[in-house]
């Protein structure tokens, strides 16, 4: 029994950002599935009462006070762009939102 | 000279600088001479920072001719795994999206390096993101084990421990998330020292798994180790995860070779079935060396180990597919399929394709998966919920013994090509490494000796609670010293001779 | 045949929720130190963090903490005795780390409300604004599409990015659905926001300058048909800047909705934008397909234990709530229900009570601010108080009072001083406004009227008063209008022995 479909495989992918073909696709659906398979074992080992870990050490309260610091220069914020018109960044049209 | 001098430890190389018998810039040369002569089987390296490493070099030889207070490791050079980020330095993580970007700004770890006069060679190998076990996952092609040039040099940080085995590097950064410095130190006869979660600052460190990854020292020996986990370790308000706290005595604690007294748990989950012979062979060894030492040697249970691997392989690929959204094409790195007809999504979408390997694109889809609504609770929550157990396990253990050991890997180093199809039996290496990273805890591999079937290192691996890495320092070296006396001579001496050219 | 508003509230009975996203006045980022100054060149309050270079790790400024837990207080809510950042996970160009910090489950601020007066038909009513969260979070970057229709996205060739606004702290202020304001819904939610940002003013926590987007909502909007018992599905419109564009969207909203269904058409969850010039909203991206988030716990952030002795000094130190305010202000200035409110309606409020702290005399400040300067004001189609200040109306009072000016000369000075020509006085001696109070200057004027009209002059004194007039005009006339006209009469009819 399948775990996951080639089709919730494309799903993530597209959640992901990356292209894949359907060849791709569906190796990485029976790799899955092999994955999925083994790490469905941490479900149920521990009860309800066990709070979850997000840090490993506990702490809290962590916080800088509210003081300006130098940013980069607009020519060191940019040295990687892989397109720039000016100071700033030049990407392909975006779609979508207005 | 030069074949001499890079067989040194870090420390005896701290003592020529200081005597004057050698300066930081004819050190420099003879690595480089030595990483141009090897290398090229090697491949522990993927960019050289020649003209900053002498730079760097020359500045601590004339402060020192100045009689200026140096560190000790001033003029001592050293391999950064190419995770951090060191200011107009190349930085890939093994990855072909970060091709050609020199990031704008130094990781915490280059600026303390830098502070304290260390020259960095260059940037060292690994798997892509530090997704691996073996430094085959590298965009740039594997990095071969100076031991058997046929095998893997164990991942992801294979490149920072092949280039100490090479003697290419007498120290080097390496970066565990799962056992990356570990593993690697294990299968190349090196020493590793993963320090406890938020001892060395992440700011810089190219996140894989936020809440796991560790950076920590590499080298030959012990103390040096030690040496380099002082330089790097401190509190960095730029890292809210930062301990605010001093920074041990890793290097008095590393002098100490005294462990009379010492309760040592062995964690019976951790060996037994799935460990080669003469890796139990060679840990059984060091046991009795301990023991000899005056340790006591305790067996210790912590029954939810076994969920460990599972646990971990959803914490970090559900941490990475967050973390790895960033490379998208837009502000840096490499950019596909913009022809002026494509929107940014199809842009990013062909980018990514093309930009991450195989093994960061199943684990990008499965953290993807784990974090999907609807699945949150039976995975990613489940795993956050194993890692409460593990932690609780660690600190009974603790209640009763002051460090925990175990081999560092199942088995040694195996061959180039041999499990890069079956990612199950790649994950099954982290085995024993993994448990730390989720409690945060300290972990050390050193070598305990050659298994007698295929005559490659095994790793000793020594855990330590939280806050109190001193104490696996203690403990190895302690150990260390004693195997030493045993063999005549340090295990990383008997490596092969590497062809040269 | 297109149903009008009332006509859809007649068929359809609103429900409506609003989020509110303020831009804090912090100094820095919310997760570096990066300034925030408003209209700085691209890219140049930048850092790794704010441009989620890679390695790059944020941590929270603590201000930012601070103001969230005051606006929190401010508005009833409870401060939660732990609180975490989540990151919310999705793919947009302007955001750099491809994810927003923000907070999911666990947010500062809970179960607060904020009461809000409308005038109805039957007189001033209190809506009770359930709060369901203040949360804190950070502003994307800013796009900029080049190449199609000005500035507008589809069409556009490429877009350019600035992420200087990057990583600026936002606090969000979600409502929760209010239900029953019926026909009100507009106004309701007009003077939510208005109060709200009131709030936030009076806290000091932000600029809340709707035109430049330091507070910025989001309006919910569904109707039911009437006795259905049926929620409809609701609306998201976005882009609403200003106080009358809330009022304007949510009308428009529900005018569409109802026209839809009547239309036999159904609603679909999306999002929507207001559209300034036509008062109408334009579809945007279509939520038919849930986005899923993958909110986790950020693990580069640890929670906030907000310490409850230091809740109780942000509380204790809270500025007055401004509808108590705005209550003793009526009391001290005796102003009536109706003025008060054209006040606020107007948000002149504050504006006239810096003018008669400087003296004015509160009715006086009021019909300057309200009357004369308003009209001109929307000639020019701005606000009031980037024409003039506060100081000058005072000075100006302080002119008539004494009787230096008249109130049609100190029209003319106020209209000099939006004129760029100088202060009051600057413009009084420039175009020579000075009312003529020498008296030996009107005396003379009187004298030559007295020489000029005789007989007149006979018939004031033998006590025939308003015949004085004629007199009192032609004196007026002689010194160009600029004369007390008072003063005149007063002086002429002593002369002629009837003061």
């Amino acid at each position: 029994m399948a775990a996951i479909s080639r089709e919730e495989v494309a799903h993530l992918a597209r959640l992901a950002r990356i292209e894949m073909t359907d060849a791709e696709l569906d190796h990485l659906a029976s790799e899955m599935d092999l994955i999925l398979e083994s790490v469905s074992r941490v479900q149920g080992v521990a009860g309800a009462d066990i709070p979850p870990t997000s840090h490993a050490i506990a702490m809290q309260n962590v916080m800088r006070p509210d003081v300006v610091v130098p940013s980069l220069t607009p020519e060191e914020a940019l040295s990687g762009a892989p397109a720039r018109e000016d100071d700033r960044f030049k990407v392909p049209q975006i779609l979508g939102e207005e | 000279m030069s074949e001499q001098i890079i067989h040194q430890t870090a420390a005896q190389m701290s003592a020529d600088l200081a005597s004057g018998s050698v300066t930081a810039v004819e050190l420099a040369n003879a690595h480089f001479d030595r990483i141009a002569a090897v290398d090229g089987d090697v491949h522990a390296f993927l960019h050289l920072d020649r003209e900053g490493a002498l730079a760097q070099a020359a500045t601590v030889d004339a402060s020192r001719k100045a009689g200026e207070k140096l560190h000790p490791l001033a003029g001592v050079p050293l391999a950064l795994k190419d995770v951090l980020t060191q200011k107009g330095v190349p930085t890939t993580c093994g990855s072909k999206m970060l091709e050609g970007w020199r990031p704008p700004y130094d990781s915490t770890v280059v600026t303390n390096l830098k502070k304290a006069g260390v020259v960095i060679l260059g940037k060292t190998n690994m798997d892509e993101f530090a997704m691996g076990s073996s430094t085959e996952n590298s965009a740039y092609g594997p990095t071969h084990n100076p031991w058997d040039l046929s095998r893997i040099p164990g991942g992801s940080g294979g490149g920072s421990s092949a280039a100490l085995a090479a003697f290419e590097a007498p120290l080097a950064i390496g970066t565990d998330t799962g056992g990356s410095i570990r593993q690697p130190a294990a299968v190349t006869g090196t020493v590793g020292v993963k320090p406890t979660y938020g001892a060395v600052s992440r700011y810089g460190l190219v996140a894989f798994s936020s809440s796991l990854d560790q950076a920590g020292p590499c080298a030959r020996t012990v103390l040096d180790t030690a040496m380099l986990h002082e330089v790097i370790a401190g509190y960095d308000p730029k890292d809210s995860t930062s301990i605010n706290a001093p920074v041990g005595k890793m290097v008095e604690a590393a002098k100490k070779l005294d462990i009379k007294g010492m309760k040592i748990g062995v964690v019976k989950e951790l060996s037994g079935d799935g460990y080669q012979a003469g890796v139990l062979t060679r840990f059984n060894e060091a046991l009795e060396a301990l023991v000899a030492a005056g340790a006591e040697i305790v067996e210790v249970s912590t029954p939810s180990f076994e969920y460990a691997l599972a646990a971990y392989y959803l914490i970090a690929p559900s941490e990475t597919s967050s973390n790895l959204a960033r490379f998208d094409s837009m502000r840096y790195g490499i950019r596909i399929g913009d022809d002026g007809s494509r929107s940014a999504e199809e842009v990013m979408n062909m980018t990514r394709e093309v930009g991450f390997g195989k093994e960061v694109k199943r684990r990008i889809i499965l953290g993807t998966y784990a974090l999907s609504s609807g699945y949150y609770d039976a995975y990613y929550g489940s795993a956050q919920k194993v890692r409460t157990l593990i932690k609780r396990d660690y600190e009974a253990a603790f209640a009763k013994v002051d460090v925990l050991v175990s081999p560092t890997c199942p088995t040694t180093a195996f061959k180039i090509g041999e499990k890069s199809d079956d990612p199950l039996a790649m994950y099954l290496n982290d085995v024993a490494t993994i448990p730390i990273n989720l409690a945060g805890i300290g972990g050390m591999s050193l070598p305990c000796g050659l298994a007698p079937e295929d005559g490659l290192p095994v790793g000793f691996q020594i855990m330590s609670p939280a806050l109190k890495d001193e104490l696996m320092y203690q403990v190895g070296g302690t150990l260390e010293a004693a195997l030493e006396s045993k063999w005549g001579k340090p295990l990383y001496a008997s490596a092969p001779e590497l062809a040269v050219k | 045949m297109a149903l009008n508003y009332d006509q859809a509230i007649d068929l359809y009975e609103p429900t409506l929720g609003l989020e509110v996203h303020v831009e804090l006045n912090t100094n820095s980022k919310m997760f570096c130190g990066c300034a925030t100054e408003f209209g700085a060149e691209p890219n140049t309050q930048t850092c790794p963090v704010c441009l989620g270079l890679p390695g790059s790790l944020p941590v929270v400024n603590a201000k930012a903490i601070e103001s969230s837990i005051r606006i929190g207080l401010a508005l009833n809510c409870s401060i939660t005795p732990f609180s975490r950042f989540a990151r919310k996970n999705y793919f947009y160009p302007d955001m750099p780390k491809n994810f927003q910090t923000s907070q999911y489950d666990e947010p500062i601020c809970v179960n607060g409300y904020l009461d809000v007066t409308i005038d109805t038909e039957e007189g001033p009513k209190v809506f009770r604004v359930e709060i369901e969260r203040v949360h804190m979070e950070e502003d994307t970057g800013k796009s900029l599409h080049v190449g199609g229709a000005t500035g507008r996205i589809h069409g556009a060739e490429h877009s350019l990015l600035d992420y200087n606004r990057a990583g600026i702290p936002l606090v969000e202020i979600v409502t929760r659905m209010i239900p029953g304001t019926e026909k009100y819904a507009p106004e309701v939610a007009r003077a939510y926001v208005a109060e709200l940002r009131d709030i936030l003013r009076s806290l000091g926590v932000s600029d809340v300058k709707m035109e430049q987007g330091s507070l910025r909502c989001d309006a919910n909007v569904s109707i039911s048909p009437r006795s259905s018992g049926v929620l409809g599905t609701r609306s998201e419109t976005k882009n609403v800047n200003s106080l009358r564009s809330v009022e304007r969207a949510v009308r428009g909203e529900i005018i569409r909705q109802a026209n839809r269904l009547q239309a036999g058409e159904r609603i679909i969850q999306e999002t929507r934008h207001f559209q300034e010039e036509s008062g109408e909203t334009r579809s945007g991206r279509s939520k038919e397909q849930a986005e899923d988030y993958r909110y986790f716990p950020e693990p580069d952030l640890l929670p906030i234990v907000a310490d409850p002795a230091w809740v109780e000094e942000l509380k204790a130190a809270l500025p007055e709530k401004p509808s108590i305010r705005r209550k003793k202000l009526q009391e001290a200035w005796a102003v009536p229900d109706k003025e008060m409110a054209s006040m606020v309606n107007a948000e002149l409020l504050d504006t006239v009570e810096e003018t008669v702290n400087l003296g004015a005399e509160p009715t006086k400040a009021r019909s300057w601010w309200l009357g004369e300067i308003s009209r001109l004001a929307n000639e020019k189609a701005v606000a009031p108080t980037s024409l003039i200040q506060p100081s000058e109306v005072a000075e100006v009072i302080a002119l008539i009072a004494s009787g230096e000016l008249t109130d049609k000369l100190a029209r003319q000075v106020v209209e000099g001083v939006i004129n760029g020509e100088g202060t009051p006085r600057d413009v009084i001696e420039k175009r020579g406004l000075k009312v003529v109070s020498d008296d030996s200057a009107l005396m003379v004027a009187i004298e030559a009227a007295i020489a000029a009209q005789p007989e007149t002059a006979e018939r004031v004194r033998a006590g025939n008063v308003p015949a004085a007039g004629a007199l009192i005009g032609a004196v007026m006339k002689a010194t160009g209008g600029q004369a007390d006209a008072a003063k005149v009469k007063d002086l002429l009819l002593k002369h002629l022995g009837q003061g």
